[in-house]
Parts: structure tokens; C-alpha cells; sequence
């Protein structure tokens, strides 16, 4: 019936048991010192999305996982743990970001980006879905004119395209322009699924139209702005130079701000 | 002890470097306190992960001097164990029903001392494990903490007082009520099972 004090403790030194295999892993990501990655659908293909703690770290195309761990690892310096899914909240914040809600919060982990990389970035992510702006104009918003090459540069190594829309840059002349996720058609499938008239687009920038006005406010717009398109037939005007806007005296919009894309 | 304080300099130096380390080396104690602390297996893998990796992040934002200066084994168990108690007093919040010895099925209480060797013995010493683990449960936290820390873990008294941050006299007396409840808990059971038995 009596038990001795050393049996007690020996029954008690059995309890030390050991973590379950998913606590190591489950403490690493969470810290950002490994990332975890799952496949999704998306309307280009299946992408895979790598995150950690920290957020979002990767959105490739990519279909050989070998292949995307080994190269996730040489950029980022952090080993990949595939995941059977995204974290639920995860994935409703995406979908809700591909579906155009720009104010839904997904957390990013750019470690290892310049600062010059994080404004372009940020500058992208202010385009709503539908639009358009030139390279130039990413440069000119974010106080770097002259850097229209080096904003193309760092759209092009943006490490989570769709989820910061770098896709919605593109160039002056009409011409896309290129797409670090899996080349340029699929530039045109993401537009073209986000609303954009890309044939209305090309047309214009192949007549050199730079800018649409309305002679009813006199405010110029870049032509893919949710106000030029409000704009009737009637009433629009279009231009192929600042020239031409300050010839007729009409004013910069507000939303779009075009004086930007020329500002270069 | 010395492996820790290993990884203590090496932490020091290179944080990003040496958590995966610390992880490795501390991860099955942080579990098996937050396991007998809270029963679950669920909610002992949370409270782990979640104490390491506040660890790291308290550690990310002290300079080189007071990381040397961590006791890594009683100041881990300290995160933990808090962890578990705000998890312990939220359940009792939410008016879940606190454990009992009723949770204990008869016939588990098989003394540790038969348990030799095989197969069966290795079944037979689970089912001792588990039910030392459902006595422990009905420990008031305090006493629970303590058995737990010092004869689960194996901290020492003063590594004990560290953790639990009382008097090392305060630590030692908790561990010995705490010992002699298990007892008490022990021979209760004892005694039922055999009365099933006869019956």
C-alpha cells in the first residue's frame, strides 16, 4: 500500500517524454528562421507561396519542389519545409488580395531587400486592380525620377509578385513590359483577368495617346484611371504630351497623379 | 550545463545562428513540463513552440552581455510554466472542469517497479506513465509546478528557486507536499482499485 519516496521519484523521471516531431519545425518558422511552402491555384497555374512568422516570403511558379527549395534557400539563406496547405488566414487574406481588396493585411518578409526595393514595391501595391502605371512613374512617386531602369530592376526581383501587383507596371510606350512570374503572357492573363482593356490600352499607346481628359472637370488622366474611364465619348480628349495638357490648361488627377509619368 | 553554456556564447554571437540549437536541445523538457503541467498533448506542443519562441524574441532584443548572463535551463522553464499557468487559469475562466483522479481509469495504476523489459513491459510501463501523469494532474498548480521542475526535469533546488523565483527552503517544501499529495493521491487509488476488484 505504501510507496517510498525514490519510487515516486523514479515514476516521476519516466514523465520526461519527447516534443513531437512538428514542435522544432513550428518554432523556426514562426521565428523566420525557416520558411514553410504549400502549393495554390491561381488563374496563371500553380504557384507555390512560401511564408514564415514573419510573413509572406516567396510566390513563385514553380512546379519541381526540389528545384524551389534549393533556389529558395540560395536567395534567402533559409532552409523550406513543405506544408500540405496555407494557414487558413493566409489564404483568405490572398484571395481576397487577388481579388482586388488592397487593404486586406498580408505581412511580408523582404530581409535581405534594399530600401529602394521596399518603395518600389510599396509604391506597386498602391495600383488598384484594373490600372495600370508606367515605370516612370513608380520612379517619380517614390522621389527617384531618374531611376526608371532600376524600378524595372526591382519589379523584377520582387519576390512575391500578385500579392505586391508588380504586374501592374508597365511601359510608357504601351508595350507591357516583362514578368519575373513565368515571362510576359502572363502578364496579359493577370491584367486582362483584372478588368484591364488591354486591346483599348495598346491602341492608345500605339497612337502615342499619353493622357485622356474630360472638358466637362478639365482634369487629365493616365487612361487606365477608374475616373478616364468614367469619362463619356463625348466629353474625352485625349493627349499625346504635357505639351498638349498645359496648352489647354486642365489640371492633374488627384488619384492617378499622370504629371508623375512624365516626370522623368 | 555545459553544453548550455555553449550555446549561450554562441548565441551571443550569432543569435540567428544558434536558435536552432537551443531548440533542439531544450525542446523535449519544454514539452514534457507543459505536458504534465496541462494534460494535453495539443495544448503542451502550443505552450512549447510558443516558449521558445518568445525566448528567441526576448533574446533578439538584449544585448551580447545579459545573454551571457541567462541561465538557459531555469529561464526557459520560467517561460513555459508561466505559459501553462495563464493557460491553466484560463480554463478554470472558462469553466472547464479541472482535472480529477476519476480521470485515472483502474487498472492503469500498475506500480512502475514491475515494468522490466519486452514488449509488454514496455506497454505496461505506458500505462503507468499515464497514470502517474493523471495523478499529477490532480496536483494544485503550485505543488504540480514544483514536482514537476524538480523530478520530471531534474532542475536542481537552486536552478528550482531560479525558475519558480522563491527561496530556495520555499522550492524544497513544495517538492516535498507536493511529493507527499502524489502519495496520498497514489494509495487512494490503490485502494479503489482494489475494492473494484473484490467486489
Amino acid at each position: 500500500m505504501t510507496i517510498e519516496d525514490r519510487e515516486l521519484e523514479e515514476a516521476m523521471a519516466t514523465l520526461l517524454t519527447t516534443a513531437p516531431p512538428s514542435l522544432a519545425p513550428g518554432v523556426l518558422s514562426e521565428i523566420g528562421l525557416v520558411d514553410r511552402y504549400a502549393h495554390v491555384v491561381s488563374p496563371i497555374g500553380a504557384l507555390v507561396v512560401a511564408w514564415n512568422g514573419l510573413g509572406v516570403s516567396a510566390v513563385e511558379a514553380s512546379e519541381n519542389d526540389a528545384a524551389f527549395e534549393e533556389a529558395h534557400e540560395a536567395r534567402t539563406g533559409r532552409r523550406t519545409i513543405r506544408a500540405e496547405r496555407l494557414p487558413a488566414r493566409l489564404e483568405r487574406a490572398i484571395q481576397r488580395r487577388l481579388g482586388g481588396d488592397r487593404h486586406v493585411r498580408i505581412d511580408l518578409d523582404l530581409r535581405g531587400h534594399t530600401d529602394f526595393e521596399r518603395d518600389v514595391w510599396q509604391k506597386a501595391l498602391e495600383i488598384p486592380r484594373g490600372e495600370v502605371r508606367p515605370y516612370g512613374w513608380v520612379a517619380a512617386e517614390i522621389g527617384r525620377p531618374r531611376a526608371v531602369r532600376a524600378v524595372g530592376t526591382a519589379l523584377g526581383h520582387n519576390p512575391v509578385p500578385l500579392i505586391v501587383p508588380c504586374h501592374r507596371v508597365v511601359r510608357s510606350d504601351g508595350l507591357l513590359g516583362q514578368y519575373s512570374l513565368g515571362g510576359p503572357q502572363n502578364k496579359r492573363t493577370i491584367l486582362a483577368a483584372e478588368g484591364v482593356d488591354l486591346p483599348r490600352l495598346e491602341r492608345l499607346a500605339s497612337s502615342g495617346i499619353r493622357f485622356l481628359g474630360s472638358d466637362t472637370t478639365k482634369i487629365f488622366c493616365l487612361p487606365t484611371c477608374r475616373h478616364a474611364r468614367r469619362v463619356t465619348d463625348r466629353h474625352r480628349l485625349e493627349f499625346r504630351s504635357m505639351d498638349e495638357v498645359r496648352a489647354r490648361g486642365y489640371r492633374a488627377c488627384r488619384v492617378c497623379r499622370p504629371a508623375a509619368a512624365v516626370a522623368a | 550545463m555545459d553544453n548550455d553554456n555553449q550555446l549561450i556564447e554562441a548565441a551571443a554571437r550569432d543569435l540567428d545562428g544558434t536558435f536552432e540549437a537551443v531548440v533542439v536541445a531544450h525542446q523535449d523538457r519544454l514539452y514534457s513540463i507543459a505536458l504534465r503541467m496541462l494534460g494535453d498533448p495539443h495544448d503542451a506542443e502550443e505552450a512549447a513552440q510558443d516558449a521558445l519562441v518568445r525566448a528567441y524574441r526576448a533574446m533578439a532584443g538584449y544585448p551580447a552581455e545579459r545573454i551571457l548572463a541567462l541561465r538557459l535551463r531555469p529561464w526557459l522553464a520560467t517561460i513555459v510554466l508561466n505559459l501553462c499557468r495563464s493557460r491553466i487559469a484560463r480554463r478554470a475562466a472558462a469553466g472547464r472542469p479541472a482535472l480529477s483522479l476519476d480521470a485515472a481509469e483502474p487498472g492503469m495504476l500498475e506500480p512502475v517497479a514491475d515494468a522490466r523489459s519486452g514488449p509488454a513491459a514496455t506497454v505496461a510501463r505506458r500505462a503507468a506513465g499515464r497514470a502517474w501523469a493523471d495523478l499529477l494532474l490532480t496536483l494544485p498548480p503550485a505543488y504540480r509546478s514544483a514536482v514537476v521542475l524538480r523530478h520530471v526535469d531534474g532542475l536542481s533546488y537552486p536552478e528550482l528557486a531560479t525558475a519558480l523565483d522563491r527561496p530556495e527552503g520555499t522550492v524544497k517544501a513544495q517538492v516535498h507536499r507536493g511529493l507527499a499529495m502524489l502519495r496520498t493521491a497514489f494509495e487512494a487509488a490503490e485502494r479503489r482499485e482494489r475494492k473494484e476488484l473484490t467486489a
